[in-house]
C-alpha cells in the first residue's frame, strides 16, 4: 500500500503538479500567468480549436459508425460468430495505434500508397490531384477513426446487450412500433452510454501524439504536436510555455472526466 | 418477432466496416512487397532487410525486456496493494479507482513534460537509461489497466475466507500472498500482464521525447529512409498486438470480459 501511494506520488501526481505549477512560472522561476495568457491567444488558440475539433469529430463519427457495426454484429438474427470475431478484432485495431498505424495508411493512402495507385491507374482518379491528403487534418481524422470506431464497439457492446428482449417483446406485446420502441426503450437505455463513450472518445483523440507525429511528423498543428515539437528541439527559450500548453490540455481532459464519471455511474445501472 | 435470418442493413455494415479495417492491412502487406529498386511488386528484400539490421534486433529486445520489467514491478507494486485494499480497507477502493482515472487525465504528452522537468538532475544510472527512466514511466501507464484487471480478479474470489483459512494453518503473510492468493488471481494478473506488454511494445511518446530508441522509435527513424521497410515493420507491429491479445483472450476464456484496450496513441 505505501510503496504504492510513493510509488504514484512520485511519479504521476508529482510531476502532473510540476507541469500545473510549472504553467505559472516565467524563465526566472517567479510567479506569473504570462503564460497562460499566452495559450489563449493565436497561434495556440488556433491549435487548441483544431485538437478539439478533430476530436469532436473523430468521436461523433466513431461513436455513429461503431454503434451501427456494433449493432449490427449483435443483433439477433446475425450469426454468433460474427460477434466474436468483430469484438475480438476491435480488441487488436483499438490497441493498433501510434506510429505503425501511421506508417500502414501512408502505405493504403499516401502519394505512392497502394490504393492511392490502384485508384489513379484503374479508376484514372488522381486523389491528391483532387485535394486529398493523408498528411493533413482529413487524413488524421480517417487514420484515428481506425483505434476510434473498435474502442466504440468494446465499449458499447455491454450496453447493447443490456437492452434484453423482453423489453423489446413487451413493448410489441403493448403495440408498440419499432420507431417507437428506440424512442422510448432504446435510445433512452443506451443514451447514458452512448454520452459516455462520446466523452472517452473525445479524451482518446485529444491526447492523441504518436499517430498524428507518424503521419504529419511537425506538419498539423496539434497541440500535443506543439508541446513536443517544443520539447524535441532541445532549444526551448522557455520551458515553462510548454507547460502552460500542457497545463491547457490538462484542463480540457479534466473538464471531459468530470462529466464522463457521473455518466459512467449511471449506464452502469443497465448492466448488471 | 423474432428473426431467423440475418438483417440486410447487417451486412452491408459489416462489409464496409470488413472493408475499412482489412484494407489498410492489406495494402500495407502489399507495400511492404515492393522493391526498392523498382518500385514494383513483389520481392522480401524488406523482409529480410529486417532480420538483418541489428539495431533491429537491438531495439525489439530493448522493448520485449522494458516490457517485462515493467510488468514485474507493477505487479510486485499493484498486487500486494489491490489485496490489501480488498482485505482491510475496502473504504479506500473507489480512492483507488479515482487515482487510477488519473493517467487519463494526464496522458502521455503531459507525464513526460513533467517527469523530464522533475527528473532532470537525477543520477544518470536512472535519467539516463531506459531500464530507468522508461520502465518508471511505463508503470504509470500501465497503472489503469492492471488496476482496473487486478480489481476484477480480486472481487472474483472470496478474500477473507482464503486468507483466513491460510493463515489458520500457519501461513505467513508471505505465503498466503504467493502460494494463496496468487494463484486464485493468476487470470486477472496475467490479462493485466498482456495488455502492459501491448502498451510498452508500442509506446513511442515518452520514448521519443526522451530520446531513447525502442522498436516504435525504431520503426519511425526506419521510415526516413525506407519506406517498405517500414511497412513491413508495422506489420509486424501489429501482429505483436494480436498475439497479446489473442494470448488475453485465451487466458480469460470463459470468464467475464477482461480490460481489452490500453494502447497509447
Amino acid at each position: 500500500m505505501l510503496p504504492f501511494l510513493a510509488y504514484a506520488l512520485a511519479f504521476l501526481f508529482v510531476p502532473a503538479g510540476e507541469v500545473i505549477v510549472g504553467a505559472f512560472k516565467n524563465a526566472h522561476g517567479h510567479a506569473t500567468t504570462e503564460h497562460i495568457r499566452q495559450i489563449v491567444h493565436q497561434p495556440y488558440r488556433q491549435q487548441y480549436w483544431l485538437s478539439i475539433k478533430v476530436s469532436l469529430i473523430t468521436a461523433g463519427l466513431g461513436c455513429l459508425f461503431g454503434l451501427a457495426i456494433a449493432y449490427a454484429a449483435i443483433r439477433e438474427g446475425t450469426p454468433r460468430v460474427v460477434r466474436t470475431v468483430v469484438t475480438t478484432f476491435s480488441g487488436v485495431a483499438a490497441n493498433f495505434a501510434g506510429i505503425p498505424l501511421a506508417f500502414a495508411w501512408i502505405a493504403t493512402l499516401g502519394t505512392i500508397g497502394i490504393v492511392t495507385k490502384f485508384i489513379h491507374d484503374h479508376l484514372g482518379y488522381d486523389i491528391y490531384g483532387h485535394g486529398f491528403t493523408i498528411f493533413g487534418e482529413r487524413g488524421v481524422e480517417l487514420v484515428y477513426l481506425y483505434f476510434q470506431i473498435p474502442l466504440m464497439i468494446l465499449v458499447i457492446a455491454p450496453a447493447i446487450d443490456g437492452l434484453r428482449r423482453e423489453w423489446r417483446e413487451a413493448a410489441s406485446n403493448l403495440g408498440a412500433n419499432s420507431w417507437q420502441y428506440w424512442r422510448h426503450v432504446g435510445i433512452p437505455v443506451l443514451m447514458p452510454s452512448f454520452l459516455g463513450a462520446f466523452i472517452l472518445l473525445f479524451g482518446n483523440s485529444f491526447s492523441a501524439y504518436a499517430t498524428a507525429y507518424g503521419l504529419a511528423a511537425n506538419g498539423i498543428a496539434l497541440i500535443p504536436i506543439t508541446i513536443g515539437f517544443y520539447y524535441s528541439g532541445n532549444v526551448l527559450s522557455d520551458p515553462h510555455l510548454a507547460q502552460a500548453l500542457a497545463f491547457g490540455m490538462f484542463a480540457v481532459l479534466a473538464v471531459m472526466m468530470l462529466i464522463y464519471v457521473p455518466l459512467q455511474r449511471r449506464s452502469a445501472r443497465w448492466m448488471r | 418477432m423474432r428473426r431467423r435470418w440475418i438483417a440486410p442493413s447487417a451486412i452491408v455494415w459489416l462489409v464496409v466496416a470488413s472493408a475499412f479495417f482489412l484494407i489498410p492491412l492489406i495494402a500495407t502487406f502489399l507495400f511492404s512487397l515492393q522493391s526498392l529498386q523498382t518500385n514494383k511488386c513483389c520481392t522480401s528484400a524488406a523482409y529480410s532487410l529486417i532480420i538483418h539490421s541489428h539495431q533491429f534486433w537491438h531495439t525489439i529486445r530493448l522493448s520485449f525486456v522494458l516490457a517485462l520489467e515493467t510488468i514485474a514491478i507493477s505487479l510486485l507494486l499493484f498486487v500486494p496493494t489491490v489485496y490489501w485494499v480488498h482485505l482491510r480497507v475496502p473504504r479506500f477502493r473507489p480512492v483507488l479507482g479515482f487515482m487510477a482515472l488519473v493517467p487519463f487525465v494526464v496522458p502521455p504528452i503531459i507525464l513526460v513534460v513533467g517527469l523530464l522537468n522533475l527528473y532532470k538532475g537525477a543520477p544518470s544510472w536512472f535519467y539516463d537509461k531506459p531500464y530507468g527512466f522508461l520502465a518508471t514511466a511505463y508503470v504509470i501507464l500501465a497503472f489503469p489497466y492492471m488496476f482496473f484487471s487486478l480489481d476484477a480478479g480480486f472481487r472474483a474470489i472470496d478474500v477473507h475466507t482464503l486468507t483466513e483459512a491460510s493463515q489458520n494453518l500457519g501461513a505467513s503473510w508471505r505465503t498466503t500472498l504467493v502460494r494463496v492468493i496468487l494463484p486464485n488471481i493468476r487470470v486477472a494478473a496475467l490479462g493485466g500482464s498482456f495488455l502492459t506488454l501491448a502498451i510498452v511494445m508500442g509506446e513511442f511518446t515518452i520514448a521519443s521525447l526522451s530520446t531513447f530508441q525502442t522498436f516504435p522509435t525504431y520503426i519511425q527513424f526506419v521510415n526516413e529512409t525506407q519506406p517498405y521497410e517500414a511497412a513491413a515493420l508495422s506489420l509486424l507491429s501489429f501482429l505483436i498486438v494480436w498475439a497479446a491479445m489473442l494470448a488475453l483472450l485465451f487466458v480469460g476464456r470463459g470468464r467475464p470480459r477482461p480490460v481489452q484496450v490500453a494502447a497509447t496513441r
